[in-house]
């Protein structure tokens, strides 16, 4: 996959394969501008490679699609809908009493009963993040894509974040494809932890993250997978 | 906390009196006001030389034309000029900004024309609006449609423009028509920067539509003020005009204002965070 500006042709990604089970929690780690969000972007749909295809469940991906929903930084929120109307936005094919049974749902879900009639710009930017989860959960997706969600949070929204959406994950069984420069957070979401080398991207290395929910941050188990990373990016574990 | 009451405290929501200081800060233009009419009265009732009609005799030359009718039936003509002229250039404009915006490729053919076109001054089409419709309403309807045209084309290509990529791919990716994305995304996206277009648009044709009148129609609160001068030096008259000139376009920005107030639509206009 490469992108080409002013005439100059960047390689992106390279010789890249990889596949996710159905139901997995999929973590993507590398260093800043290697190309995490581009792979997750052509996922989407929203890029296309110029070699190579994505295929899901055998069919190659050429566009956008709501079974597939991409969440983007709480940025992805629309001002100008409430919450209920941002979580309804994805929901125009259903009959009405099934999207006021999804909104309720999800609102409740997601922890904003009490704000169906907010505005983003009323929310705190854990509540936004929040919204936007649910507007993808909302239509039912397979496969949600999330870019850096947590990124914009204070430390302690995103602790909560993280626990809300291992939660989430496991009631609602979707596929997870979540991209982070934060290796902590991968090694405690996901099942796996793939690791990006510098741009062009190549697949570095797959780590198997074997530790049940909830972890425990602090046992040795933990400790070692995360030292690994680290130290596969040739980052040093003291500063 | 204690930084949260200070925090209180410094934003001057806390425990500060705040009735007779309130009360005072909505007076204190009016009193600003009646002070200056004082000194305009004391100021032109003093002077040899006539330089200004006194308030009083403003007052008394607004309440003359009330009686001829004029006040009224010239205002209305204006109004109704600006009306024309800004809703016709709206319809037009933004729907063809808002395309020319959408294609990047049809931006870049047209707007070195924009560019050319737009600093004429509306007056300066004044000759061909009247070689075209004459001397009368259209000719001057036609001056505020070219005021109104080019700076709301422009506000409207740049508010596609800025949309947010986030709101296209998120809309694209719950799977909406090229349509639905149109009146679903991509015409609210834009309302907040339109408003704020139409609002700075409409206040410069309420300054074109007096200059126009001025020359190309015998009606309106500009040819008010320049025959009131021609026909006999009545000050007091043009002062009139003008006052009620100003007033008339405070309402309007007014009425605009309490548009951009529609909460769905000023999404904008909130900071976010």
């Amino acid at each position: 996959m490469a992108f080409q500006r002013d005439g100059k042709i960047t390689p992106v990604l390279n010789d890249l394969s990889l596949e996710v089970a159905q139901g997995e929690f999929l973590c993507i780690v590398g260093p800043s501008g290697c190309g995490k969000s581009t792979l997750l972007s052509a996922m989407a749909g929203f890029l296309s490679p110029s070699s190579g295809e994505i295929r899901i469940d055998g069919q190659v991906v050429t566009g956008p699609d709501p079974r597939r929903i991409f969440v983007f930084q709480e940025r992805g929120v629309f001002p100008w809908l409430t919450v209920e109307g941002n979580i309804e936005f994805g929901l125009f094919a259903l009959a009405r009493a099934e999207r006021q049974r999804r909104i309720a749902h999800y609102i409740t879900m997601v922890g904003l009963a009490g704000f169906e009639k907010a505005y983003p710009s009323e929310l705190s930017g854990g509540m936004k993040q929040r919204l936007e989860v649910a507007r993808a959960l909302a239509v039912n997706p397979d496969m949600l894509l999330l870019d850096e969600p947590f990124g914009a949070l204070d430390s302690i929204t995103r602790l909560t974040m993280r626990r809300e959406l291992l939660r989430i994950w496991e009631a609602e069984g979707n596929t997870v494809v979540f991209v982070t420069h934060d290796i902590e957070e991968a090694v405690q979401l996901a099942d796996r932890v793939v690791v990006l080398s510098d741009r062009p991207a190549k697949i570095q290395q797959i780590v198997k993250i074997d530790i049940p929910h909830p972890r425990d941050i602090s046992s040795a188990r933990y400790l070692e997978l995360r030292n690994g990373i680290f130290e596969q990016l040739g980052l040093a574990h003291a500063i | 906390m204690p930084s949260a009451s200070w925090m209180r405290i410094l934003k001057g929501s806390g425990n500060w009196p705040k009735g007779p200081s309130g009360l005072l800060t909505k007076l204190r233009p009016l009193v600003f006001i009646a002070v200056l009419l004082v000194l305009w009265q004391t100021a032109a009732s003093r002077q040899t030389v006539h330089v200004l009609p006194t308030p009083l005799e403003t007052l008394a030359g607004m309440m003359d034309l009330a009686r001829q009718g004029l006040l009224l039936k010239y205002a209305v003509a204006s109004l109704f000029r600006v009306t024309w002229g800004f809703i016709s250039a709206a319809l037009l404009a933004i729907p063809i900004g808002l395309t020319i915006g959408w294609y990047r490729r049809a931006e870049m053919a047209i707007n070195p024309l924009i560019q050319i076109l737009r600093p004429i001054s509306p007056l300066a089409w004044i000759p061909i609006a009247i070689l075209w419709f004459g001397v009368g309403d259209i000719a001057a309807i036609f001056l505020i449609f070219i005021t109104c045209f080019f700076p709301l084309l422009l506000a409207a290509i740049n508010a596609v423009q800025g949309i947010p990529a986030v709101y296209l791919n998120a809309g694209r990716n719950f799977g909406l028509s090229p349509a639905a994305i149109i009146y679903r995304v991509l015409y609210p996206a834009v309302m907040p920067q339109l408003i704020t277009g139409l609002r700075i648009t409409l206040g410069v044709a309420w300054l074109v539509v007096v200059a126009a009148e001025m020359i190309a129609v015998s009606s309106g609160l500009g040819f008010l003020i320049i025959d009131a001068r021609n026909a006999g030096n009545r000050y007091d008259l043009v002062v009139a005009g003008m006052v009620v000139i100003g007033v008339i376009g405070l309402l309007l920005d007014l009425l605009m204002r309490s548009l951009a107030g529609v909460k769905s639509l000023r999404w904008g206009v909130v900071t976010e965070d």
